[in-house]
Formats: C-alpha cells, sequence, structure tokens
C-alpha cells in the first residue's frame, strides 16, 4: 500500500515549519519547483525563495554564498542535475568550504520513469558519498521524511537527500520517530538480514514475509541514511543472522552494498549478496517494467536470501 | 520560396503536427509544448535544406542535427518515423518499456538521432564538436543545432557560444527556439535571456532572427547562415510553446508536458479508430 501523501507536499510543509522558526531558511530552485513543488515555500517566504531557472551548478555556487553569509540553502532538482550536473561545485564550493547546504535530489532510481536513461540516477549516492563529511539520506516513506527533516535542516554541513518525490510505499506509521544517524531495525531474523532502503525497503518486508513461509527466518532493516553508516547495526544484524542480503534502487557499485560491504569486511567477514542495478544505465519505462529489467523484485530478494544463507559456513 | 515548395513544407509541418499529438497522445501525456514549437525549423531542415536520407542513416557525410533540448523527442520521432527512418507503427511505443523512442533524443536507441541529449545544456557542445570535426576532415556537412530558451540558462550553452563564434564556425547554424517558456513559467521573469540578440553580437556570432513558424522565412534565414563565411549564425526562432495545436497553445507555460486524452488526440489527427 502506498502512502496518500506524497513526499514532495511533506517536504515543503515541513520546510515551511522549520522556516517560521528558523530564519536563515531559503529554498533555491532551478526551474523543477513545479515538480517539487515548493511553490507554497515561496508563497510563505517570497523573500527567502529564488529560482536560478535550469543552472544547478550555479544554484549549488549561490547556495554556498549565501552559506557563507549564514543562510541555510535547500537546493533540489531530479538526481542526476542535483549530483552530476554541479558535482564540482558541490564538492569545493559547498563541501571543501565546509558550508551548510541540503541538496535534494528527486526521482532516485526508476522512480524516474518515463523520463528515462537521462533522468535515471543509479549512482548519485555513490558519488555524492565520496565527498569527505557529506550526510547521504534516503528518507523511506512520508512519515520517516517528516521525522528527519528537522534533523537535516540541523544538521551542519552538506546533506544529500535522495528522495522518491510521489507517494511511496507506506512504512512506517505518522508520528513514528527516527535518528537520522541510526538504521530502523524493523525485524529481526536468525537466517538472513535484508538491508534496505528507500523503495526497496516495502519489498524486503514482503520477501521476509515469503520467506517465512518458507520457514526461513529473515530480519530487516532500514539504512536510510547511507553515510555516516550505523556501523553497529550492520554489525549486529550480522552476528544475529550472519548473512546479509542489500536491496537497493542504485548502482551496486558505491551504493548501499558497498558500503554494508565495507563495515562487514572490517569488522565481521559475512557473506553480502546485493539485489541492486548490476551497473546498467537507465532507461524509459515504468516501475514494473523497470523492476524487472534491473531485477528489483520481491522475488530476487527473495532469490538472493536463500543463497545468502547457503554461503554461510 | 517558391509557393509550391511552400505549401508542400507547410503540410509536412501540419502532418508532423499530427504524429506528435498521436505519438503523446497514444501514450497520455508527455513534452507537447517544446516539441510543437520546433516543428516547423525541423520541416525545413529536414525536407527542404538538409542533406541526409533515411536510406543511409550513418552516411559520414551527411548532415547532423543536434536537438539539444532532448525533451522535445516527439517531434523529431514523428520526422524521422515519416521519412522512413523506422516503421511509422513505432510511434506507438514511445516510452513504453523496451521502446526505440525514449523521451528524450537518444543516438543509441533510435535510427536518425545524431546526438544524445536531455540533460539540458549539453548537446550545443556536441554540435560545435561536429562542426569541428568537418573542418579537421575537410568535409562539407553542416551541423543544425536546437537549443531551447529556458535551456540557455545553462552556463555550458555560453561555453560553447563563445567558441562557437571565435573559431567561425560557418557550418554550424544554431537555432534557438525562443517561445519565452520553460516549466516554471515565463523566461523572461524567472532569468531573462534579453537583451538576447546583444549577447549572440558579442559573442561574435552572426544573429538572425525570423517568426519560427514561417517557414518560407526560416529557410531565408538559412541561406543566409551559409552565406555568412567565417562566422557561426544563430538564428532567434520567435516560437509560441504547443503551435498549431489550439488546446495546447491555450495552455500556456502548462503546455510543457500535460495529459491528452484520446477523443483529443483523435480528433485532432482526424483518427476516428485505428
Ligand atoms: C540539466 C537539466 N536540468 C533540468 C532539466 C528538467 N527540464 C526538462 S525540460 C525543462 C525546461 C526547458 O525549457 P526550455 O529549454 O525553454 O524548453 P522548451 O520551452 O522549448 O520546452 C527542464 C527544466 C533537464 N532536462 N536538464
Ligand atoms: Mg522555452
Amino acid at each position: 500500500m502506498n502512502d496518500i501523501k506524497e513526499m514532495r507536499a511533506v517536504y515543503c510543509e515541513s520546510l515551511i515549519e522549520l522556516a517560521r522558526d528558523n530564519k536563515d531558511i531559503v529554498v533555491i530552485e532551478a526551474d523543477l519547483m513545479n515538480c517539487i513543488k515548493t511553490g507554497d515555500f515561496k508563497k510563505n517566504y517570497p523573500d527567502r525563495f529564488f529560482n536560478v531557472g535550469i543552472a544547478e551548478a550555479n544554484m549549488a555556487g549561490i547556495a554556498a554564498g549565501m552559506s557563507a553569509c549564514g543562510k541555510i540553502p535547500f537546493i533540489s532538482s531530479f538526481g542526476p542535475f542535483a549530483t552530476r550536473r554541479c558535482y564540482d561545485q558541490l564538492f569545493i564550493s559547498i563541501a571543501y568550504s565546509k558550508l551548510n547546504v541540503k541538496v535534494i535530489g528527486t526521482d532516485p532510481g526508476i522512480c524516474a520513469e518515463v523520463n528515462g536513461g537521462t533522468h535515471m540516477p543509479f549512482e548519485d549516492m555513490g558519488i555524492m558519498r565520496c565527498i569527505p563529511d557529506i550526510v547521504c539520506v534516503e528518507p523511506t516513506d512520508a512519515a520517516q521524511l517528516k521525522s528527519l527533516m528537522p534533523q537535516i535542516a540541523a544538521h551542519k554541513g552538506l546533506v544529500y537527500v535522495r528522495l522518491y518525490r510521489k507517494c511511496s510505499p507506506k512504512v512506517y506509521e505518522e508520528g513514528d520517530k527516527f535518528d537520522l544517524f541510526k538504521a530502523k531495525e524493523i525485524s529481526q531474523g536468525n537466517d538472513v538480514t535484508i538491508i534496505a532502503s528507500g523503495i526497496m525497503v516495502d519489498r524486503a518486508l514482503q520477501a521476509a514475509k515469503l520467506l517465512a513461509e518458507q520457514g526461513i527466518n529473515a530480519g530487516v532493516t532500514n539504512i536510510h541514511t547511507w553515510k555516516p553508516i550505523d556501523k553497529d547495526a550492520v554489525i549486529a544484524a550480522i552476528k544475529r543472522s550472519g548473512a546479509i542480503v542489500v536491496a537497493e534502487n542504485h548502482n551496486r557499485y558505491n551504493g548501499l552494498t558497498s558500503a554494508v560491504s565495507e563495515v562487514a569486511c572490517e569488522h565481521c567477514p559475512a557473506p553480502v549478496l546485493s539485489v541492486s542495478v548490476n551497473d546498467k544505465f537507465g532507461e524509459v519505462g515504468k516501475m514494473p517494467y523497470l523492476s524487472d529489467v534491473y531485477n528489483l523484485n520481491v522475488s530476487d530478494i527473495v532469490e538472493r536470501a536463500k543463497q545468502a544463507i547457503a554461503l554461510k559456513k | 520560396m517558391d509557393s509550391q515548395k511552400l505549401s508542400f513544407l507547410q503540410d509536412k509541418a501540419a502532418q508532423i503536427r499530427k504524429i506528435t499529438i498521436e505519438m503523446i497522445g497514444r501514450l497520455g501525456s508527455g513534452h507537447v509544448g517544446g516539441s510543437l514549437s520546433i516543428v516547423d525549423v525541423l520541416t525545413d531542415i529536414y525536407y527542404n535544406v538538409g542533406n541526409m536520407s533515411a536510406a543511409h542513416p550513418d552516411d559520414p557525410n551527411r548532415d547532423r542535427v543536434v536537438v539539444s533540448k532532448g525533451h522535445a523527442g516527439p517531434a523529431l520521432y514523428a520526422v524521422l518515423a515519416d521519412k522512413g527512418y523506422f516503421p511509422i507503427d513505432n510511434i506507438k511505443t514511445l516510452n513504453q518499456g523496451g521502446t526505440s523512442l525514449p523521451s528524450h533524443c537518444d543516438m543509441n536507441k533510435t535510427v536518425g538521432v545524431d546526438m544524445t541529449a536531455g540533460s539540458l545544456g549539453q548537446g550545443l557542445s556536441c554540435a560545435v564538436g561536429m562542426a569541428l570535426a568537418a573542418k579537421m576532415d575537410k568535409k562539407s556537412y553542416r551541423t543544425y543545432c536546437i537549443i531551447g530558451d529556458g535551456e540557455s540558462q545553462e552556463g555550458q550553452i555560453w561555453e560553447a557560444l563563445m567558441y562557437a563564434g571565435n573559431m567561425g564556425l560557418d557550418n554550424l547554424t544554431i537555432f534557438i527556439d525562443y517561445n519565452r517558456m520553460q516549466i516554471d513559467g515565463y523566461t523572461d521573469e524567472i532569468n531573462s535571456l534579453e537583451p538576447l540578440p546583444d549577447k549572440y553580437k558579442a559573442f561574435n556570432l552572426n544573429t538572425l532572427r525570423v517568426d519560427g513558424h514561417d517557414i518560407a522565412a526560416i529557410d531565408d534565414a538559412i541561406a543566409k547562415a551559409k552565406a555568412a563565411t567565417g562566422k557561426c549564425t544563430v538564428i532567434i526562432l520567435d516560437t509560441i510553446k504547443g503551435h498549431g495545436v489550439p488546446w495546447a497553445e491555450d495552455k500556456g507555460v502548462g503546455s510543457h508536458s500535460f495529459a491528452i486524452s484520446e477523443s483529443q488526440w483523435r480528433e485532432f489527427c482526424g483518427k476516428e479508430k485505428d
């Protein structure tokens, strides 16, 4: 079942609320205001809203300058344009300069649907994760986003938010509380743990249910913040179940699979298998089609879980 | 241009608009406005001045066309389908899984597409590269590039313009689809390009301006561009987003991307049923 409320509505409402007390919050758009729907923010705070036109690098630079003068800019575009298109500006003018900007990249992975390969980021978290000190977070659903927004605004530094704009599969209840830096252990399992993010959390839960029907006890942990990753959660999952499947709507290279593997290799080596995009470019299509193309279905998670268990010593 | 040729091209443009609308209509929604605003220039390039053919889509001597505002793919696909680069029935697959016609132009997916685009601001540099390659190889093919006005807010556009002007790329003709609209509103209100002709002139570009829906005027400007030895030409096309389809034009800024009902497209295309 999907949330009734779109993620972008939660994003904008939260920003409006946060900006009421925090006069430094500003929003900068690059001609996709109508897609992320920050028009209401503009209405509420016309003096704290800027639309620079189709110029993402300029947007990032302007945000850096505003931050150097004490503002807290929230800038957004489709994922590829919020990251790749202005990577050096994010890297040098913001991160290296130790400034304070929040970047929202929308339509993660297959959520870009019919916009196709040019608009379908499977690498955004990967490239952003390589920026020192950055926080990279993918809110799972409306309830989680709502809980995380004040923490994202309060965190000093560069934060990248990977955001599905529309109604995401509902995982949590309104009012649930989350810690930006702590993974959410949804269920515990002794046989295998599925570590998932974004739209894949709901699929992981469905897979766990199917596995349970087959007598396999699979836990599900939601790692929403890929960096800094909650090492303790990964270690705990490995200690309990001895095998991991990572489910991410992202290239397996440099994404959550990599982040989890890095922890596993260093602290408690165990099989880490991946349900993710196997080093492919995006293409046009609807989500069910794209899920088939990139093997991101519930059945893929089930299969991988069994393989991971078989690899246990 | 003689009147017979003009009326042929005008009829073609009308037909291309119908194919474009049918293509997007069958899908249900898409980039209508910015596709329709470039139909007339595409028609003159592909059915009159351009040297390219469906029989030899990979001919190294063919003229190149870069639709840098890659979201206008459907208009280009309509032309290519009509010219026989691929079966006309392919238009029914726009944006469907596995299609050869994705929403943004892709040189590896669609026969006849010379450059991939979709991330705005990149295509013009690619066109500059094609024009430079022609000079290196002493080839006479020409490169045509269509950019958007909103797209022109990207800095890379101006990097490319500066270089094209300084290199005197007389084998490159740049068209700006000056429909004055982008997604969030009017270009003049968001980040104006004005004074646009002065900017181009200051970049050492031969600067022309015509009604972007007057095919004879477009043709005339292209002839002038060809004649301007040693100068790269930019032609400002004053256009209307959604031109030629009243219910698209009426939407104004909202014509960028919207849903089309089956009865709407069928009526416009004069196709009661398949
Ligand atoms: C780098 C980049 N940023 C944002 C977008 C999203 N986008 C697609 S079309 C568009 C507006 C384009 O306006 P314009 O160039 O004027 O095109 P037209 O009016 O001819 O449709 C935007 C912002 C994109 N495709 N690429
Ligand atoms: Mg425009």
